[in-house]
């Protein structure tokens, strides 16, 4: 059971609220995907706690029924 | 996995984190990658000139589950230098670009082989 871009970014969008996000579906297969995630609760955190937040929000999907996801997260400019 | 399973996959990896400066969890072998995501991790490494190993998690069933616990990260290829987690494909394509991958290895004190 793939995920659609949408699902995505509502999951994400639930557990960073102020989030600017993008994703992108890298091949139609509702399994591999790019996404950028920009918010402010990135301010300070390593690449590694930024992204694991991000797979926090997705609640156990990464890995599984989302195969891949090419992330780029940063804090607000 | 059985609480005894992880904690005996736990102390391996423990064991091959420590013990290899630049270790590389992955799909396949450095040779025979066996995943996109993993072939790009070792091309980076390969291009630096860095000595590191590997450990294909397709072949241990319990690796692959408990690699993913003790980093708290859901995918595979995970890499470690010096003990410490550094990032799966992205992360670590990312400090490639960015010069932070090399500055992290001189900092450690990894160097070319035959350097």
């Amino acid at each position: 059971m793939a995920m659609s871009a949408a699902e995505i970014e509502d999951m994400i969008k639930s557990a960073l609220p102020d989030a600017r996000i993008t994703v992108e579906d890298l091949a139609g297969d509702g399994e591999h995907y790019a996404a950028t995630v920009v918010s402010e609760q990135f301010r300070g955190l390593s690449r590694v706690r930024q992204h694991q937040l991000v797979y926090a929000a997705l609640q156990g999907r990464m890995g599984g029924v989302l195969h891949a996801l090419a992330l780029q997260t940063s804090a607000p400019e | 996995m059985s609480q005894a399973t992880e904690n005996q996959a736990f102390a391996s990896i423990k064991t091959a984190v420590d013990e290899n400066p630049v270790m590389l969890f992955m799909k396949g072998t450095a040779m025979f990658p066996q995943c996109g995501f993993s072939a790009r991790v070792v091309q980076i490494l390969t291009h630096m000139g860095v000595p590191f190993k590997t450990a294909n998690v397709l072949e241990d069933p319990e690796l692959r589950d408990g690699i993913k616990q003790f980093s708290n990260w859901p995918t595979i290829p995970q890499l470690y230098v010096k003990g410490e987690f550094v990032g799966g494909c992205d992360i670590v394509t990312e400090m490639f670009q960015s010069g932070e991958l090399q500055t992290l290895f001189d900092q450690n004190g990894i160097a070319k082989t035959g350097a």
